[in-house]
């Protein structure tokens, strides 16, 4: 399967007072053509700084230091402003953290269809517009006779969230990337989500990034996934591989720490120690502080992405 | 579980709480509904429901931070609201809160030496000043904060979310409490680290003899930690059904928790677009048929016409397993959706 999108030794960081605050370090992943995939880490990993860096849509104090990123053959680092805003939402359509925020309070849930087809000049009289709007929400399980007509607030945020899903694939994207698309919701309507993300995916076979830090929605979803750790893409894999035989022990300590509904929980235990500051990130694998087979080796050298049966990991144990 | 001959420590007698709102015309928003509960020292109690659902209204009224509109607070049999000045303040430092965000709940202007300082002080009255910091490192070796002289003179911010909940955890039991409300202690913390910090609380419980009110959202965390204690289901400002974790799970009877369960995502991807969610009808709730009949009536798809009319009493289904819920045993039998994948 080709790459639809092709993430080399991407750099981003941020000026903050305290100095220069490296949030993404050489990281590198593909996004395959028609599959889910998952990029999965904990609060402050730099997940959402990747997807930002990738976007152009860093805050102002952030800026891409270094790497490539390829949307097919595109190189998005080096378009303008103008023709990324195009790619934007025209063929890679993004669904925000916490979107439901991400509604305008004083517009109709029609109006948001309407105006983000007309910022793309694709020709629509407003009554096509929302025929194809009315189809979409109907995918997404609403009503789109009382859901066009209503403000945001009228809406639950489960609601809103299928809106916003709708609303990113008013446009066909060929590439959707979802941050965080359940959090904030109640267990019922994340998993009404969950069905909806994968009846999307399973229509029009629509290549998507999921970026999450619950490893449940990743079990869920997706195909194959990219673990990140303090800045760094450690382990690549597919899911069955990363639920099954986690080969990073980073990974191996996660699956480990999740309680769920089914399994023993006696041997479920916590990872040691703390995430690292970014600011003072340790030497050598950045994980070594926490990890229980760290030698000399590791608290000096930083372990490269290699392959390791079919999937990439970074650790110096798959030498 | 103790004897239910021992007076419960905390006890409930039809609590109620509504907030009103309007001016001319008043109306009432019910968070909680008609919930009794005995709650025995030491035990662990997890309090499970979705969010807006009221449990951490009634965490607070459990704590005595909010009044119910209706009902009793019991502390050892005295109505908390009736206590003497006296009393209460006896009775205040007792049970403590922790809350869900640790970024918002602790001072950010404030060192964890100067967070801790003032409730040592209070609590625990230190002679001298290297008294007060011998105490506060004891607290801080004891959550795991170590070694406290690296912490001590750290702000919140330089915190991690896990660390920050073991200081609002040691700021908790300074005052020797016999109860914390946790709620959603873990929810806004990382995952490597969840465990841990359930694991702290776990050591309290056994070590110290405090006992919880675990809030939780998410019942695979509650499992977690409160494997055997006794799980109190709410939905809509009531609890539908509560009894030992264990017992609940394996048999859940009220067409909610079912529900839920059938809904909560399973961290293994061979499970994944496999399970049989149980599809409620969803509509809008109004307080006026909460208050009449069952609160999920609106959206059970078993419901009858009774459950629209009258609020079912709980029933025993032994070993402690109440539901409340007219149909409990007409339900088809339970088969986990898991287990069909």
């Amino acid at each position: 399967m080709e790459p639809i999108l092709k993430v080399r030794d991407l750099i981003v960081e941020y000026a903050v007072r305290e100095g220069i605050l490296q949030v993404v370090s050489k990281a590198s992943l593909d996004a395959l053509e028609g599959q889910i995939t998952a990029l999965v880490g904990e609060s402050g990993c730099g997940k959402t700084t990747l997807i930002d860096g990738i976007m152009g849509t860093l805050p102002p104090n952030g800026y891409v230091r270094g790497g490539q990123v390829f949307f097919k053959d595109i190189d998005l680092l080096r378009l303008s402003e103008r023709e990324r805003q195009k790619i934007r939402w025209e063929r890679i359509a993004m669904v925000f953290q916490a979107a439901q925020n991400s509604l305008n309070p004083v517009l109709r849930v029609a109006d948001h269809f309407i105006e983000t087809v007309e910022a793309h000049k694709r020709g629509l009289s407003k009554k096509e517009i929302l025929e194809k709007a009315s189809e979409l929400l109907r995918k997404a399980r609403l009503d789109p006779e009382v859901v066009l007509r209503s403000y945001p607030h009228e809406l639950s945020g489960g609601m809103k969230q299928r809106v916003i899903i709708a609303l990113s694939l008013i446009l066909d994207p060929e590439f959707l990337i979802l941050d965080e698309p359940t959090s904030a919701l109640d267990i019922y309507t994340q998993s009404v989500i969950i069905d909806l993300l994968r009846a999307i995916h399973k229509e029009k076979n629509l290549s998507m990034l999921l970026v999450t830090h619950d490893l449940s929605i990743v079990a869920e979803l997706a195909h194959r996934a990219a673990v990140m750790y303090a800045g760094k893409i450690i382990e690549v894999t597919d899911v069955n591989s990363l639920f099954h035989d986690p080969k990073h022990p980073y990974s191996r300590g996660l699956i480990g720490a999740i309680p769920s509904l089914i399994e023993d929980l006696s041997h479920k235990k916590p990872i040691p120690g703390n995430p690292p500051s970014l600011l003072n990130p340790p030497p050598g694998c950045r994980f070594h502080p926490r990890c229980p087979y760290a030698t000399d080796k590791c608290k000096k050298e930083e372990p490269p992405l290699v392959k390791v049966n079919g999937g990439l990991v970074a650790c110096w144990l798959y030498e | 579980m103790k004897e239910s001959a021992e007076m419960p420590f905390i006890e409930l007698q039809n609590v109620t709480k509504y907030f009103e709102r309007g001016i001319m015309k008043k109306i009432r928003n019910y968070a909680v509904i008609d919930v009794s509960m005995k709650i025995y020292e030491g035990q662990i109690i997890a309090l499970v429901g979705e969010s807006g659902c009221g449990k951490t209204t009634l965490g607070k009224i459990i704590a005595g931070i909010i009044k119910p509109s209706e009902g009793r607070v019991l502390w050892l049999g005295k109505d908390i609201w009736k206590l003497s000045k006296k009393e209460f303040k006896q009775f205040r430092p007792l049970i403590q809160i922790v809350h869900q965000d640790p970024y918002a709940s602790l001072n950010p202007a404030r060192t964890v030496y100067q967070i801790l300082a003032p409730v040592v002080k209070k609590y625990k009255n230190p002679r001298s000043k290297r008294e007060l910091r011998e105490i506060i490192i004891q607290y801080l070796e004891y959550v795991g904060l170590t070694p406290p002289s690296y912490f001590l003179n750290k702000y919140p911010h330089h915190l991690s979310g896990g660390m920050r909940q073991r200081l609002s955890i040691a700021r908790a039991i300074i005052p020797s409490p016999k109860f914390i409300v946790a709620d959603e202690p873990v929810s806004m913390i990382d995952m490597s680290l969840r465990l841990s910090v359930l694991k702290l609380m776990e050591r309290l419980n056994k070590e110290l003899g405090i006992g919880f009110i675990y809030i939780s959202h998410d019942v695979a965390t509650a499992r977690y930690f409160a494997g055997k204690a006794l799980l109190a289901l709410m939905y809509l400002g009531r609890i539908v059904e509560k009894g030992p974790m264990d017992v609940v799970l394996r048999n859940p009877l009220h067409p909610y928790l079912r529900a839920i369960l059938s809904a909560s995502p399973i961290p293994d991807p061979k499970f994944a677009g496999k399970k049989r969610r149980i599809e409620l009808k969803s509509a809008e709730v109004s307080t006026d048929i909460l208050l009449k009949g069952c609160p999920f009536s609106h959206r059970c798809p078993f419901a009858v016409k009774k459950c629209f009319e009258k609020n079912p009493p709980f029933r025993d289904f032994g070993n402690g397993h109440m539901v409340a819920c007219y149909l409990a045993d007409e339900l088809p039998e339970w088969v986990p959706p898991w287990r069909e994948g």
